[in-house]
């Protein structure tokens, strides 16, 4: 393995000197070559490391942290590399910089698998210019010093130096051209079980989160908004102005802001406005989607996403034919906090602070709806109550800073979990059919999926297992167009799609009279050695934690103490996941005992924040399987709260086992890959229980569809 | 508005408000403590939980003027130094991830082995369904109740 890095022309390395004579170094892979104009700018408050003289060193966390962990994750590469006491350093969150990090995004489970690099020499080049300054200091060859925890050594002379007492000196050099990187045979840090940095702030209640921004002369804002296929006709807000603590009415769109002193006061304000309503669109019913859909995958598409062979000819050719339909709702994202942004807007300048999953977009949509150039934003991240796919939309920050500049104050804007649930960029509902064609000597020839989704560009997902194993395969996919808003939601697509797909799977095998898991096996090995068209996914590592899985879950024994088990496989975002589920119905109660997961996400960083990623997700897939659903009636949704909106709770969460391939791969994803498998998992082991096929989610045993 | 005095982690507040106004708002608004969270406003998910007068209680579905001279306990005052049981097995188990709904699930537990010293799975589904965590923490919640309620075992049989 090669570990030495050459800087391109396009890399982007900057020492910058710090106050009282100490070093922080930036480290930008991918910025375009005028970035290098700023390397002369002293006192840049961004970059990956910063040394103080007095040896306090600080590891700077760019990422927006809402739960997966990066404000651990991503320093811990770089500490690596800086070979520091990971128990010693400092960690600190970072505004919005765009000129110095590449990737401040949650989003796409890509912190880790993106950034890996930069990170890791972020913290190797700080190393490479404190050892320089040692062997300068010591007037010694670099090559016979060494670096131990936070200290430089010269084992001939016995000389040792901390990084703090080196760090001036090192601000001074000139930056590596070439940065060695560690054999990660040396590693230390990286795949070691590391806490959160954070969870001390959070068991205190000290951690401040976007409801918690206070800032001088702030109001709290609540906003009247529209439902789907409405606008504003006319408001009267002589009551809301009566109430006490109420400071300002603003309108921005068809929305109607109330500033006020309190939440309490904001709310009671908005609640009083009385406002009218009038129709822009028909006005959309569950009813109205789900036919529209129905229709949709009777016919096919255009362009179809992927079409190997000739599905007509081996339906035609079929001994048998399978075919299923899958019902997808809506699903909002629902994070604890609800939507929520403080913004401060004035004529000349703007400050931004909340949370968001990608404060860049934030504040390039903020700039162009106020009229300000981006470089008169400020961006701040807040700790971020989850996300989900919620907070990459910049709605929200908008509306805030709308909200501040029609009433030239600082607010914070906070929505109730009514005007949450309420508030739109939805998993997309669909309707998923499939069909298998079988031929006389029980083989799979051919696959068809025809996907209809709410104001989705693809509802497919064409290149996932098993494309590439059927001789003749095509998919096709409609797009429903709605004034329903939907957006990106843990795993988009993968999150339904990898039910579908195993659930259909399992169907077939069972079909064939083979175990589902061999069935899955023999497919696998048929697109290694006899692929049909590309291959999207690793076959080795897409077999190696099927393998796994079915080893940790005891998979053949079906039955044994009323329990039994269905398997469900995925590969999203780089990562491969199989799941057991061991399950047992009683009358029309479903009850889950284990799930059993197996992944390969490539090198593993902190193993214990890794484990609590697959932990939520399986609970995430579980619970949204057997309870999410959110329905319309005329553009209004029929879930408005948690009462109504069933949310899986601590008595229906099942003992989770997780088990990681041994690698040392590029790192992967795994905000979201540990989703997808599991509703198909409960699923097929709910077949395997009741002999009935649950084609809906959520799930109802009550329906009967077997 | 009305005035109110409120007794939260041991000292008195006092503060001019709308009778009606929920415990919540008064406390994270007025008396400016936020670890205790909004989640839901109608009792369903636990964020708000506070003790009053020793018992878990949804602070977004109580009004201020029923929560005056009582005695609130928030997050902020469980401990002085992090040091209840219950904040150290959550600690321990590595119970959060986004954070939100944890000064809410902590302040339930604490009461749930008040209570019950050494809850049973049953004890811990009954003081806990009314709580959501969005993350999924709950097989760790699980964990850390079964560990706090055996540190403070162990604290009380070393006093």
């Amino acid at each position: 393995m090669n570990n030495t890095l050459t800087l391109s022309r396009r890399s982007f390395l900057k020492v910058t000197s710090l106050a009282g004579g100490g070093l922080m170094l930036g480290f930008h892979a991918t910025a375009a070559g005028d970035l290098l104009t700023d390397a002369a700018e002293l006192f840049e408050p961004n970059a990956y490391v910063k040394i103080s003289a007095e040896g306090v060193i600080t590891i700077l966390a760019p990422n927006p942290e809402l739960g997966q962990g990066v404000r651990t994750t991503l320093p811990m590469i770089v500490a690596e590399e800086l070979d520091v006491d990971w128990n010693t350093i400092a960690i600190e969150q970072t505004p919005l910089n765009t000129k110095l990090y590449e990737r401040q995004v949650a989003g796409g489970s890509g912190a880790v698998r993106s950034s890996w690099d930069s990170f890791r020499k972020g913290g190797a080049a700080a190393r490479q210019m404190l050892l320089e300054a040692a062997a300068k200091k010591w007037n010694v060859n670099v090559s016979e010093c060494r670096t131990d925890k936070g200290f430089v050594l010269h084992p001939g002379s016995g000389k040792k130096a901390s990084y703090g007492e080196l760090a001036s000196t090192a601000a001074t050099l000139e930056i590596p051209k070439e940065i060695k990187l560690k054999d990660p045979a040396d590693y230390k840090i990286i795949g070691t079980r590391q806490r959160s940095v954070d969870n001390k702030g959070i068991i205190t209640g000290k951690a401040k989160y976007g409801f918690d921004i206070k800032r001088e002369g702030m109001l709290y804002a609540m906003l009247a908004r529209p439902t789907f296929g409405k606008k504003l006709k006319s408001f009267d807000d002589k009551a809301a102005r009566a109430v006490i603590g109420v400071k300002n009415v603003v309108q921005h769109g068809s929305s109607i802001a109330v500033l006020a002193t309190s939440t309490w006061a904001a709310k009671k304000g908005r609640d009083a406005l009385k406002i009218e309503w009038e129709d822009e669109a028909p006005l959309e019913s569950t009813s109205d989607y789900t036919h529209a859909f129905a229709k949709m995958i009777q016919q096919r598409s255009d362009a179809p996403k992927r079409n190997d062979g000739d599905v007509d000819q081996a339906f035609a050719g079929a001994a048998k034919i399978l075919e299923t339909t899958f019902e997808a709702p809506f699903l909002p994202h629902a994070p604890m906090e609800p939507m929520c942004y403080f913004a401060d807007v004035r004529d000349d300048a703007a400050d931004l602070f909340g949370p968001s999953q990608t404060p860049a977009r934030t504040r390039s949509d903020v700039a162009r709806a106020i009229g300000l150039a981006e470089d008169k934003i400020t961006v701040g991240m807040s700790h971020q109550g989850g996300g989900f796919g919620r907070r990459l939309q910049a709605d929200y920050s908008v509306e805030a800073a709308m909200v501040s500049k029609l009433a030239k104050a600082p607010v914070l804007v906070l929505w109730t979990r009514e005007d949450d649930m309420q508030g739109g960029f939805y998993r997309p509902a669909g309707l998923y059919k499939y069909r298998a064609a079988i031929s006389a000597n029980k083989e799979l020839i051919g696959w068809h999926m025809n996907a209809a989704a709410t104001n989705t560009g693809n509802a497919a997902r064409e290149n996932s297992f098993p494309a590439g194993a059927v001789p003749n395969f095509r998919v096709d996919s409609h797009n429903h167009q709605s004034k329903i808003t939907v957006g990106a939601w843990r795993a988009p697509n993968h999150n339904f799609i990898a039910y579908t797909e195993e659930s259909f799977i399992d169907e077939i095998a069972h079909e064939l009279g083979k175990d589902p898991v061999a069935f899955r096996l023999e497919l696998l090995e048929r697109a290694r050695k006899n692929p049909t068209g590309s291959v999207g996914y690793d076959v080795d590592k897409y077999i190696g934690v099927v393998k796994l899985a079915a080893e940790m879950g005891n998979w053949g024994k079906q039955g044994v103490n009323g329990i039994y088990k269905g398997f469900g496989a995925h590969y999203s975002f780089g990562t491969y996941v199989a799941q057991v589920a061991d399950v047992s119905v009683i009358g029309n109660k479903i009850k889950v005992h284990k799930i059993y997961a197996a992944v390969d996400c490539g090198r593993v960083i902190n193993p214990l924040g890794a484990e609590k990623q697959l932990e939520g997700g399986i609970i995430d897939g579980l619970g949204h399987a057997l309870y999410g659903e959110l329905t319309f009636d005329k553009g209004v949704v029929n879930q408005k709260n948690f009462n109504s909106y069933k949310m899986i709770r601590i008595q229906d969460t099942p003992d989770i086992e997780v088990r990681f391939i041994q690698s040392d791969a590029h790192p992967q994803g795994l905000g979201e890959p540990g989703l997808p498998p599991t509703g198909a998992a409960v699923a097929n082991a709910i077949f395997a229980a009741t002999g009935k096929r649950l084609k809906k989610q959520p799930f109802d045993l009550r329906v009967d569809i077997g | 508005m009305a005035s109110f005095t409120l007794n939260i982690n041991n000292r008195n507040y006092t503060i001019e408000a709308d009778p009606r106004m929920p415990l919540l708002w008064a406390i994270r608004d007025l008396v400016g403590l936020t670890g205790t969270k909004f989640g839901c406003g109608i009792a369903q998910c636990g964020a708000c939980t506070i003790h009053l007068n020793g018992n878990p209680v949804r602070s977004c579905s109580l009004p201020v003027s029923a929560a005056a001279n009582q005695k609130i306990t928030t997050i902020e005052g469980l401990s002085e130094d992090n040091s209840h049981p219950v904040q150290q097995a959550w600690i321990q188990e590595q119970v959060p991830q986004c954070g939100y709904c944890q000064s809410g699930q902590i302040m339930a537990a604490a009461a749930l082995i008040s209570r019950i010293p050494n809850p049973t799975d049953k004890d811990i589904d009954a003081a806990m369904q009314g709580l959501i965590c969005r993350c999924g923490t709950y097989t760790r919640i699980r964990k850390a109740i079964k560990t706090a309620a055996s540190l403070s075992t162990t604290k009380a049989s070393n006093q």
